[in-house]
């Protein structure tokens, strides 16, 4: 965690140019000025210095501001419901019809249902997010007019195509992982013990092959939202929703450099804590799994 | 071989003659599976046809059309005979701007992937088998680097450094993308060491960097030329994003994250202009996939009867 946040900061002291003439607009300065400048963001001081400095003001929730003079934690708080709404509809789709997906996949295994799913899923993973996502805009949104095309001022509507853009690739490799996986279990002496025992097909798959699949699968939701992230930010740019992918580009392109940095910073710290939080799940779902 | 033998000679003279037949190795064995999967072929020609549009894009066009010979008063033409994909806004032909987007593609790609592979057999297989103080080094910081997601990572250092060419952007998704393969390598390093021929070449008296090389690597070779199909696969996705995003490739450029974002502006009243680049971006990113998923068939004895 602190690694992380020493990676980022690095990245960003390490970059060429002067930060205060980046400020100015590359426009030339009195010295009076520059020192003022240098005192106030203590641009004098060595790196470890300014590392420390950054790492008790970002305790306190501070993530800096903008160029503009806006705090980004507060532009943060305003877009964060956008994006989290976006992350809760492609998470819902991705479970739903990943776990449907993967499920019918095995139990079917080897029918022509299975090979469907696989030539589907195998489809799904190859197409970009750039490349679904305008599709859909193309096909629901403007030729069959069944959706908004973009924004947010259709309401809940707004969130449908940008979360199956996000969630259908999603639910693709899901449900080929999970399709091996339950297949993997189907196989154990467990599941011949139980069909053995004349439970019912479904009692056998919901109950014992599916328990045993969950750590995986939950593991994979963990990693998922690194490309959650990555994908956020080219569906919001896509569908102009006014989240925090948006945001970003927003600030990329008018060279708003420490809101980037902030906002890099912010997303990769919610990623270690949701790992985080998955190991801990891990852990209360199979108690095989400990950490001391 | 389901007649069973019926003395202990001819059984031994079966074996003998098949062993003679077909010596059967693991790559023969790849080989011959390869050579009966349709992915494989699939995949095999379109990453060719891909090859030759990035290595000689001359070859594709029936006259001397080039990409940059634009004439602003064909903007924005529909696909017809003399221009097969349309043009773009600026009156070039469209079809010889995607054929050149290939170039970049591949590049990045192909980068990407031989550069991934290189650090991660590396880094994992020393983390692997050397153990110790040199594992939870290298552990330690593929953990650091792989908690700043991808596509965040690449987008903060672009732009901060300000872009570049192809070859720079490779470098940006290497260095935020190879913990994943590294940490592969490492646990096929560390399934594979503690194996009999390995422990033999020990007692043998080979030294640790020999007995990596020759013995342990190339047994555990297997899962990491899948996934450096699926690397590759990746990293052509992540170049056309980026640009796409506008942090990537700029203008000259001739890019298929750059078409869409151009199209991106004028795609109510001109698809094809946001279809072609897209459809080749599937399709390349598709034959890598593909590729990954016939190797990975052809070389997991596990999944043999799957």
């Amino acid at each position: 965690m602190l690694g992380t946040i020493l990676l980022v900061f690095g990245m960003v002291f390490l970059a060429p140019g002067d930060p205060i003439s980046r400020l100015a607009g590359n426009k030339p300065l009195s010295p009076s000025t520059i020192a003022t400048i240098k005192e106030r963001y203590h641009l004098d001081q060595p790196f470890v210095i300014q590392f420390f400095d950054y790492l008790k003001a970002i305790s306190h929730g501070d993530f800096g501001a903008t160029f503009t003079g806006r705090d980004v934690s507060d532009i943060v708080k305003e877009r964060f419901p956008v994006t989290v709404k976006l992350a809760l509809g492609a998470f819902a789709i991705d479970v739903v019809m990943g776990l449907a997906l993967s499920i019918i996949a095995a139990v079917k295994r080897r029918t022509w249902i299975d090979s469907s799913i696989l030539v589907y899923t195998l489809f799904m993973i190859t197409i970009p997010t750039l490349v679904i996502g305008f599709v859909l805009q193309y096909v629901f949104g403007i030729k069959l007019g069944w959706l908004p095309v973009a924004g947010i001022q259709g309401g809940w509507q707004s969130y449908i195509l940008p979360s199956l853009t996000l969630g259908l690739g999603f639910a693709a490799s899901l449900g080929r992982l999970g399709r091996s996986d339950i297949l993997d279990n189907m196989s154990g002496e467990h599941i011949r013990a139980a069909h053995a025992r004349g439970l019912s097909r479904r009692r056998v798959v919901g109950h014992h092959v599916l328990k045993n699949s969950l750590v995986p699968i939950v593991t994979i939701f963990g990693l998922d939202i690194a490309y959650l992230m990555g994908g956020a930010v080219i569906t919001e740019t896509i569908f102009n929703l006014p989240g925090l992918g948006q945001s970003l580009i927003i600030a990329v392109r008018t060279g708003n450099g420490p809101y980037v940095v902030g906002l890099v910073m912010i997303s990769t710290i919610i990623f270690v804590f949701t790992n985080l939080f998955v190991d801990l799940l891990c852990a209360r779902i199979d108690p095989r799994i400990s950490y001391e | 071989m389901s007649k069973r033998p019926t003395s202990y000679t001819e059984g031994v003279a079966d074996i003998a003659d098949i062993v003679e037949d077909q010596p059967v190795t693991l790559w023969s064995d790849v080989r011959s599976k390869l050579k009966r999967d349709r992915r494989f072929w699939i995949a095999a020609v379109m990453i060719a046809i891909f090859a030759g549009m990035a290595i000689a894009p001359q070859l594709f066009f029936t006259d001397s059309i080039s990409p940059t010979q634009c004439n602003l008063s064909d903007s924005a033409q529909t696909p017809s005979r003399e221009h097969w994909f349309g043009t773009d806004i600026l009156g070039c032909d469209y079809y010889t701007r995607v054929v050149y987007g290939a170039r970049t593609s591949l590049e990045v790609g192909m980068v990407v992937g031989g550069l991934t592979v290189l650090i991660a057999l590396g880094l994992g297989s020393s983390s692997g088998y050397y153990g110790g103080k040199t594992d939870m080094i290298i552990s330690r910081f593929a953990d650091i680097w792989f908690s700043v997601p991808t596509t965040l990572g690449a987008i903060l250092i672009l732009s901060l450094f300000g872009g570049g060419g192809p070859l720079v952007i490779a470098l940006v998704l290497v260095f935020f993308g190879w913990p994943d393969m590294t940490r592969l390598v490492r646990s096929t390093v560390i399934g594979g060491k503690h194996r009999g021929y390995v422990r033999a070449a020990k007692t043998m008296g080979s030294p640790g960097r020999t007995i990596l090389r020759r013995h342990v690597l190339p047994n555990g070779i297997a899962p990491v030329l899948v996934f450096a199909a699926y690397t590759v696969g990746g990293a052509v996705g992540g170049e056309a994003g980026l640009t796409f995003l506008g942090v990537g490739l700029r203008l000259p450029s001739i890019s298929w994250g750059l078409q869409i974002s151009i199209a991106q502006t004028r795609f109510t009243s001109d698809p094809y202009l946001l279809l072609f680049p897209s459809l080749f971006l599937s399709l390349l990113i598709g034959a890598f996939v593909l590729l990954g998923e016939s190797l990975r068939d052809a070389l997991d004895v596990k999944l043999e009867d799957g």
